[in-house]
């Protein structure tokens, strides 16, 4: 057993999937794939780092209600992240029968992680 | 109703009470009992009997039984089972009408249907199994104060499951140091930590003083690592007016989360708590201690489903739910029966998870079962494919007792959680691959990969005292 290691200092985070490596293109490809298989709307937020905590952040466009095609939707993302290359920007999987988000995680993440 | 005369006297109950042609009402509230008789009683006798003494009946008659239509009011035994694998027991289901129940009390059903007749002579054994609660019902209750989507909404938790761990040692620690234990864990990942149920307002560490420590802990955490984080303070205290003193200053502290012991602090004291949490917007992290008490003995009792129903109606977010894979008691398939009780709006009958009736809770919100007791991360991978995501998984000693101290805990059981979830969701086996999905997440978190190391051993491998009597076929 290794001897004891110091955690370090607390390092902001972006809920799900924030604590492992960031997802490499083929691991986020099948992320949005679960989404469009669950039946959930595909919607895109990105933000200010500074401004993450709150609740809502900006909406690229709108929700891509009834899109299905991994590939848009990755066009999509990486349009948003070409337009604002300092923000978070997440996808949502919207839920209308549970009226919530089925899921929601950072795709590209400011300054790298 | 003149045509009925007083004569005094014993009566068999299966005169009034037995009644096998009755086809139950959409607006009754029915009951399934397993009843194991007196030698001698014959079931429609016994039936009948638990019909009567849980309803309008009493050991003999009685004039004033004329003066109301008893028709109407009295419960009725309509149906015989028996029990899979077992003769010495039956099913008895009764049917009781709405109006006997007072609107929105759990309370009044319980003394009713829990009352004397469980101490009635002519029964050996006595367990409520189920009770169905027609819609009628259900709406004149308030249920859990927020629900499932709500606290995703107010916390930003989507996709995943949630995270929790309870403080140890339960008892003795200071406020100051007690505080220390949960920064550490909410920095590490977890999005909650939770009073244990034992932790009230004692000598050691005195309610206010823990309420500041801890909430102090909460928002530096959460301030850190910009995710939302909870502490479930325990308000749970000797009376009621004790108890909403605790949830104000816990509100006036910033607290999202509050706790309650639904079964030693009693239903009227929860359903009040439940209605200041609807009316605060503060959510309701629900114990059950005592529960075992009254639901493992397979042959006497109250079955937890009846106790989880009757929490949904009383009011709570969270409820605990056991783990199946934990340190404590829960058949696989009778827990998934009632964490489906606790979450959906719609649960038809299904005997191999022990429902005995279709449940309909309407617009209810629901409630999010709580998985906690023994599990560490390696049962990471069966939680996920047990509760899916709508539940919050636990890890007490498995967060704290991490060689490396809480924070190093707490991340491994984040990585551990959201390596399961994403590999659920890319279509893998969880369960079945759990140990290479652990594995391979362990390569880039040295925390992960020492929780394994340290907990490898660690397995709950006893029979269940309460199976399922459909099992048993």
């Amino acid at each position: 057993m290794p001897e004891v290691q110091p955690y370090k200092a607390t390092e902001r985070r972006a809920e799900t999937f924030s604590y492992l490596p960031p997802l490499t293109p083929d691991k986020i490809r099948k992320q949005i794939q679960y989404l469009v298989h669950q039946g959930w709307n595909p919607s895109i937020e990105h933000t200010e780092p500074e401004k993450a905590f709150s609740h809502y952040w900006y909406m690229w466009k709108l929700p891509f209600f009834g899109e299905t095609s991994v590939d848009k939707i990755l066009a999509e993302l990486e349009a948003c992240h070409r337009a604002n290359p300092g923000h978070h920007v997440r996808l949502v999987g919207y839920d209308n029968y549970a009226q919530s988000q089925g899921t929601a995680f950072i795709v590209y993440r400011a300054g790298g992680r | 109703m003149a045509d009925k005369t007083y004569q005094a006297g014993v009566k068999e109950y299966r005169k009034t009470y037995w009644t096998p042609d009755y086809v139950p009402l959409d607006t009754d509230l029915l009951a399934c009992f397993k009843v194991v008789a007196q030698a001698g009683v014959p079931p429609e006798e016994a039936a009948a009997a638990v019909a009567a003494e849980s309803s309008t009946g009493t050991w003999t008659t009685v004039w004033t039984d004329l003066l109301t239509d008893l028709d109407y009011y009295k419960g009725r035994a309509y149906r015989i089972e028996p029990v899979p694998g077992d003769p010495s027991a039956f099913y008895a289901f009764v049917a009781y009408p709405i109006d006997l129940f007072e609107e929105g009390s759990v309370v009044n059903v319980l003394t009713s249907l829990v009352g004397n007749v469980f101490g009635f002579k002519a029964i050996r054994s006595l367990r409520l199994e189920d009770i169905r609660f027609p819609i009628a019902y259900v709406k004149t209750c308030g249920g859990p104060p927020n629900g499932i989507t709500v606290e995703r909404d107010r916390l930003n938790k989507y996709g995943r499951g949630l995270l929790g761990c309870t403080i140890k040692p339960k008892l003795g620690l200071s406020a100051k140091n007690y505080g220390r234990a949960v920064y550490e864990c909410l920095r590490g990942g977890l999005d909650f930590t939770k009073d244990d149920e034992n932790i009230n307002s004692q000598p050691f560490m005195r309610w206010n003083h823990r309420f500041e420590f801890v909430m102090e802990a909460v928002h530096k955490a959460q301030a850190e690592t910009g995710e939302r984080k909870g502490h479930y303070l325990n308000v749970t205290a000797s009376t009621c007016e004790d108890m909403l003193e605790r949830a104000e200053f816990a509100k006036s502290l910033g607290a999202p989360i509050i706790m309650h012991d639904f079964l030693t602090g009693g239903f009227t004291a929860n359903t009040t708590l439940a209605n200041w949490c609807r009316k605060n917007g503060v959510l309701l992290h629900i114990h059950r201690a005592m529960h075992a008490v009254l639901d493992r003995n397979p042959y006497h009792g109250i079955h937890f489903r009846v106790l989880t129903k009757c929490l949904r109606l009383s009011g709570g977010d969270h409820l605990h739910s056991g783990t199946v894979v934990g340190k404590l008691e829960g058949d696989r398939e009778a827990t998934i029966g009632w964490i489906d009780l606790m979450r959906e709006s719609f649960i038809p009958e299904n005997r191999d998870r022990g429902i005995f009736f279709d449940q309909d809770w309407g617009s209810m919100p629901g409630v999010i079962p709580v998985a906690s007791g023994g599990i560490h991360v390696w049962h990471m991978p069966a939680l996920v494919a047990i509760f899916g995501d709508d539940a919050c998984f636990q890890f007490g000693g498995g967060t704290l007792g991490h060689p490396w101290g809480n924070a190093a805990g707490a991340s491994a059981n984040r990585v551990a959680l959201e390596a399961c979830v994403e590999a659920r969701n890319q279509g893998r086996a969880v369960e079945r691959e759990g140990r290479e999905i652990l594995t391979e997440a362990a390569q880039s978190s040295p925390e992960l990969k020492i929780a394994m190391e340290t907990w490898k051993e660690i397995k709950f491998e006893f029979d269940t005292v309460d199976k399922l009597d459909a099992q048993k076929r």
